[in-house]
């Protein structure tokens, strides 16, 4: 056992465990009630959203629910921190009991305008004992593009409307001013109200249940917990570090583009292992760019904390976790924007670079523990026009999943969701019942797989015709240019790719995986291909009969599986 | 005398048998182990052994029901019968691609399976739009081709399932005909025929597993059928289904896939009738075993249904079956204390083999079942024979590394498996929109009786019921178990907007089906009654709210005014601006058998007059406390005992913690008071 413990422990294990277990299931039932009450599909069917516990003095993370989206490990800490000191500066009106704050503004602790996050202070006493804080993904909060995911904006501003942390509630009563703005300016306002009272309604069931917990083992001793369970997620943190044999590790990741200048972007990463201390160095990591791929400090620290969640999915989620963290070089590089940079794409493409980055690194040092790389895209495919049989606009989403790593013990996964997601795909025949289009094909990409020993999953292969009217397609995709890494000797999985048809004519996007407001007519068809997983280990050393059934699968064609899995001498 | 009622279920290490007398309520019991016939992939040597157990003789008895796993089995094990696809031209790959999901939030592994490999699935030229129009005429040629190419590979079964023929199932309709005509296979499932809902992948896996599981369902079921009559049972075979009804031999493997969950669902139909008789209509049962611990949520005194199981990762089963959530621990969970110094319970478990240290079996993992034999809550005579070993191996790997004493660390296992269970109950019926405080606790399962009062009390659930036989519900559920056909229509339109004539033509229809199926049985009944209800929500939401309906010719505004009752007590929410969708209309028809005698579930002939312990043991709440010991087959129906107690029977014991009162109702069930502050 280490030597970390109970010796320290002031206060019994066995109500140390159960207010952990306790605070744990307050967030938890924040995610059902959230997710259950919404509106927006995608809180209610893709669980696009988090909830937790945040510190009182620092916004530091206390407990976060399991079911959250995993791109918001973290983020929420530093936009309750930033709320926090606004008050205290007094650029934000100080709090009430029943005040619940709105904001969205990426720069302070977010990702995109789309995740819009609540915060209430939670009393006892008359004193802020901690915050309660969500965040959900509305469909829209207004910008140049429904969604919000322009390809192409150079400016915040093109992107939607930004609100500081303002009250949208006052003594528990919502303001009707306020809430009149943000629904002049973002699309279908008129179902907002639902998720509104579906995300607050999450933040009074946490409190219900938090004020439970207190009543029931004292202030003192939940507060003594608290700081408890901190110093333990850190000391199983450092064991985990302790797998990493000391040294530094290097990796790379590639942006296609940024959406407006067609050149790649670079994250460049040294992880060290120094003592119980582990740091991740982006010097190096390309400056600022033009188009939506810039992310937030927010956003690129939570992508590293996520990828750490991801190798060592059983360290509890707790500000205590990311102490023996330290992120640096990230300064002056697009991993670090300010406003007015626009960074629609982080949350969903440059957060996963920045994991890739993570995997591709540890994979040298600990490569039991950790894939080669996964997909990595959430192959957001956005298609808006009108539809004259139901006389009505539309805004079509297919977002998509590729292929996984191979690993130490098996064959990565395929169509797995993105890094950063748990959702589920819609069903093709709700997409078609509720859009004018027709998949011709929903496939697996054949021959996807990144050769290795455990080959990489699979990706998808979809092809959409447009029915009927006109519609403009967007694509903000990823690894059009270079595929998921393979580890350990594996190679690369395939390549995503964007191929559209319109009247007979291909047309291949000139940034390959990103464009905006391509037309299209009746007839005209898009197809996709989702990238496949990185492949683990020397192809060489496959066993023989898993490539022969992959070809009797038809997963490869003879001549794919000649060429990717060379014969052993 | 031939009218006895047999119910035997297979479990994974026991086949139990309940016969029941329902002139005199008159029971007999017996376990014998489990079979698994490799040829068959049968239990039926099993369930001969019990019968002949029994001492009963076949002749006697007029009906049998059967509970089995042997398609849950198949399922989870891929040992499933050869089957085809064939598909729309474009998406033979559904099966496999599923919903682009992972098996866990955090780690990026795991694998999947699909239910028809790759090569066996092939695609065919049609096309249905969302409305059911035929874009692409079937190619009746490539049909023939393909199906022909199936069969020459080896295929048993053969499921068709076309894109939108939900909506419109005239391809799938002519393509099992031409299959049919050109190939001798009795198992072809059409994706609509099983769930005529939108959903691709969903409803393919439901009509795949049905297909894959069919031919060995069928062949073990008449196997066992044949066995029986050469025995001299001279009546109809009946299977459980997973909605908690049973169904004849000869239709259940038509829809094999309801099969699927039949274990837990008759669990749940044996704590329903016993809560109708004990006079409790809402209860969450509880039923914790070696593995796994299963929820479900029973109001009024029936079974909740619900379309949407998910069997395990990825392999949604969407007929309607009995809502059973498994919720984690089982005694055989693993405790340890993990690298940052906090102890942990689950998710590893040492099984059944080589299971708790305290089996015996060359375990090693300190697990629940040890530390509750630990703190003397379990029989040492049975369980005890390595104490020493169990106290060390608490000792090293709990007690040091937190500063506890052996028996400090074995209440601290068990009091935080106690917390992760009632945090996963309260998320359970929180999700089904329930406040566990209305309900109480129908513990069964070998462990559920264990720590069923502490569970109570962690949950504010003022009582608790523990059943006459805990350990034999599964059986017991067999018994007791109505006939029952379900049936599913996905309309999915405004509710303003929606034709009402066909709304009540659809359940009229549903309602026929159903009655004819079940008067088919030819099983005596008492009455044949209909539920019918609407799954609904606000257009722009996926979440449905499932809202019973009155009769079958609601009108628009009833339904409206239902919904929106449903919908504010549910979410407090009154959303008058929004309309709403009329997603499915669901018909249960359900065919009452006469209420089974479940007074003399234990021998009254052994009870005493008094409550009279056998033994005192020293049992450990926070401190040893010495415990008296009852044996439950003495306990005198006008019981009243004060914990802390230990009430121990044949497969099971029930704990009583200090503050809780026993009494005893007229079938012999204990019923808990459990204080809460």
């Amino acid at each position: 056992m280490p030597e970390t413990g109970s010796n320290t422990t002031k206060i019994d294990p066995i109500t140390l465990a159960v207010i952990q277990a306790g605070l744990q299931q307050c967030c938890d039932e924040m995610d059902l009630t959230f997710s259950r009450a919404a509106f927006s599909p995608v809180i209610a069917e893709a669980d696009d959203r988090s909830d937790g516990i945040y510190s009182a003095a620092d916004g530091s993370l206390i407990a976060q629910g399991a079911k959250g989206l995993p791109v918001f490990v973290g983020t929420m800490q530093f936009s309750t921190r930033h709320i926090i000191t606004r008050i205290a500066s007094g650029e934000t009106l100080p709090p009430e009991p029943g005040d619940i704050y709105i904001v969205n503004d990426p720069y302070l602790g977010g990702t995109h305008l789309m995740d819009v996050r609540f915060a209430m202070p939670f009393y006892r006493d008359g004193q802020i004992y901690c915050w309660l804080s969500n965040t959900g993904h509305w469909p829209d909060t207004g910008g140049a593009v429904p969604g919000g995911f322009s390809a192409s904006a150079t400016a915040a501003e093109q992107e939607g409307l930004r609100l500081p942390p303002i009250k949208l509630f006052k003594k528990g009563v919502l303001d009707t001013e306020i809430w009149q703005v943000i629904c002049s300016n973002i699309r279908v306002s008129e179902q907002r109200i639902g998720d509104v009272q579906a995300q607050a309604s999450a933040l009074l069931v946490g409190a219900d249940r938090l004020t439970e917990l207190l009543n029931r083992y004292s202030d003192a001793t939940v507060t003594a917990a608290i700081a408890e369970i901190r110093t333990l997620a850190a000391a199983q943190m450092r064991t985990k570090i302790a797998l990493i044999p000391e040294g530094s590790y290097s990796a790379r990741a590639f942006i296609d583009s940024d959406g407006v200048v067609n050149e790649p972007l670079t994250i460049a990463l040294k992880v060290t292992r120094h003592g119980e201390k582990l740091s991740f160095d982006f010097t190096g990591s390309s400056p600022p760019c033009a188009g939506p791929m810039n992310s937030v400090q927010a956003t690129t620290f939570s992508s590293v904390y996520l990828a750490l969640r991801h190798i060592f999915p059983d360290v509890p989620l707790s500000a205590g976790a990311f102490e023996p963290l330290t992120i640096i070089g990230h300064e002056g590089t697009f991993l670090d924007a300010h406003y007015p940079r626009p960074v629609s794409g982080c949350a969903a493409e440059v957060s996963q670079r920045i994991a890739e980055a993570v995997f591709a690194a540890l994979v040298q040092a600990i490569p039991q523990h950790v894939t080669a790389a996964p997909a990595g895209t959430s192959g957001n495919f956005g298609l808006g026009g009108h539809d004259p049989e139901k006389g009505r606009d539309f805004v079509m989403y297919q977002i998509s999943g590729g292929g996984y790593g191979g690993n130490a013990y098996h064959d990565g996964l395929s169509n797995g969701c993105s890094t950063i997601g748990i959702s589920k795909a819609p069903p093709v025949e709700i997409m078609e019942q509720n859009f004018p289009v027709l998949y011709r094909r929903y496939a697996l990409h054949e021959g996807s797989g990144g050769a290795g020993e455990h080959r990489g999953g699979f990706g998808l292969d979809y092809e959409i015709e447009l029915l009927r009217g006109t519609a403009r397609a967007s694509f903000v995709m990823d690894h059009g240019r270079t595929g998921p890494q393979g580890a350990m000797g594996g190679k690369d999985g395939a390549v995503n790719s964007v191929e559209i048809t319109r009247n007979g004519e291909v047309f291949i996007p000139p940034h390959l995986s990103k464009a905006q407001d391509i037309a299209l007519g009746p007839g005209d068809r898009v197809r996709v291909r989702t990238p496949g997983g990185g492949g683990y280990g020397d192809p060489a050393k496959r066993d023989p009969a898993l490539i022969e059934e992959d070809i009797r699968l038809g997963r490869y064609t003879p001549e794919q599986a000649a060429n990717l899995f060379p014969v052993k001498p | 005398m031939t009218h006895l009622v047999a119910g035997a279920d297979v479990g994974g290490t026991f086949t139990d048998l309940v016969i029941l007398d329902p002139a005199t309520g008159e029971v007999r019991l017996a376990k014998t182990p489990t079979t698994h016939n490799p040829k068959t992939g049968g239990q039926a040597e099993g369930v001969l052994a019990a019968l002949s157990k029994s001492g009963t003789p076949l002749c006697d008895l007029a009906l049998i029901v059967h509970g089995t796993t042997t398609t849950t089995n198949a399922v989870l094990e891929r040992k499933l019968a050869r089957t085809g696809l064939i598909t729309t031209m474009g998406f033979r790959d559904v099966l496999e691609l599923g919903r682009r999901t992972r098996p866990n939030a955090y780690g990026m592994t795991g694998e999947f399976i699909p239910i028809i490999p790759r090569d066996l699935r092939l695609e065919v030229t049609e096309r249905m739009d969302a409305k059911g129009r035929i874009l692409t005429p079937l190619d009746e040629d490539e049909l023939r081709r393909n199906v022909t190419k199936l069969a020459k590979m080896g295929c048993e079964s053969l499921v068709i399932h076309f894109l939108h023929a939900y909506a419109n199932p005239m391809h799938e309709l002519l393509a099992a005909q031409i299959a049919g005509e050109i190939w001798s296979t009795q198992y072809i499932t059409c994706g609509h025929a099983l769930l005529s809902e939108s959903r691709e992948y969903e409803r393919g896996v439901t009509a795949a597993v049905n297909a894959s599981v069919q031919p060995l369902l069928e062949r073990y079921v008449q196997s066992l059928a044949t066995a029986l009559r050469a025995k001299g049972y001279r009546h109809d075979l009946l299977v459980m289904n997973g909605n908690g009804g049973m169904v004849p031999a000869s239709q259940v493997s038509a829809e094999a896939v309801k099969t699927v969950m039949s274990g837990p669902a008759s669990g749940v139909m044996a704590a329903v009738a016993t809560g109708r008789r004990a006079g409790i209509p809402n209860l969450i049962t509880y039923d914790m075993g070696g593995t796994s611990t299963d929820v479900a949520l029973i109001k009024n005194a029936s079974a909740p249904v619900s379309n949407e199981i998910e069997l395990e990762y990825a392999m949604p089963i969407h007929v309607p079956m009995v809502d059973v959530r498994t919720v984690g621990a089982g005694g055989g969970s693993i405790a340890r204390v993990d690298a940052g110094g906090m102890l942990r319970v689950g998710p590893r478990s040492a099984g059944s083999s080589p299971g708790p240290i305290c089996y015996g079996n060359g375990g090693t993992e300190p697990t629940i079942s040890d530390a509750n034999l630990l703190l003397g809550r379990l029989p040492a005579a049975r369980f005890g024979e390595n104490q020493a070993q169990l106290s060390a191996i608490f000792e090293t790997k709990i007690g040091k590394p937190l500063g506890l004493s052996v028996q400090a660390a074995a209440e601290a296992v068990i009091r935080i498996a106690n917390t992760h269970m009632a945090g996963a109950i309260r998320m359970v019926s929180l999700s089904l929109g329930a406040d566990p405080r209305d309900f109480a606790l129908f513990a069964f399962g070998g462990a559920g009786p264990l720590h069923a009062t502490a569970l109570a009390a962690e949950l504010g659930i003022p009582r608790v019921l523990v059943p006459a036989r805990p350990g034999m519900s599964n059986a017991l559920g067999c018994v007791v178990a109505d006939l029952r056909h379900d049936a599913v229509r996905t309309l999915s339109r405004p509710l303003d907007g929606v034709d009402m004539t066909k709304v009540h033509a659809v359940l009229a229809d549903q309602i026929t089906q159903g009655t004819d199926r079940i008067k088919a049985a030819g099983i005596e009944l008492t009455k044949i009654r209909t539920e019918l209800s609407a799954d609904m929500q606000f257009i722009g939401q996926t979440h449905l709210l499932r809202v019973p309906l009155p009769n079958a010719a609601p009108t628009r505004e009833e339904l409206q005014q239902r919904f929106e009752a449903a919908y504010h007590a549910r979410f407090r929410v009154n959303l008058p601006t929004i309309r709403a969708n009329l997603v499915n209309l669901n018909t249960s028809v359900i065919g009452e058998r006469p209420q089974m005698d479940l007074s003399r579930l234990i021998d009254p002939s052994e009870r005493l007059a008094k409550a009279t312990p056998r033994t005192t043991r020293p049992v450990w709440f926070n401190g040893w406390v010495e415990t008296p010991v009852y044996w439950r087959d003495h306990l005198p129906l006008d019981l009243t005992l004060r914990g802390p107690a230990l009430i121990e029977q044949m497969d099971c014991t029930t704990l009583i913690h200090p503050g809780c009162t026993v009494t005893s109702d007229a079938d012999g069930n204990l019923i808990i008071e459990v204080p809460h502050a």
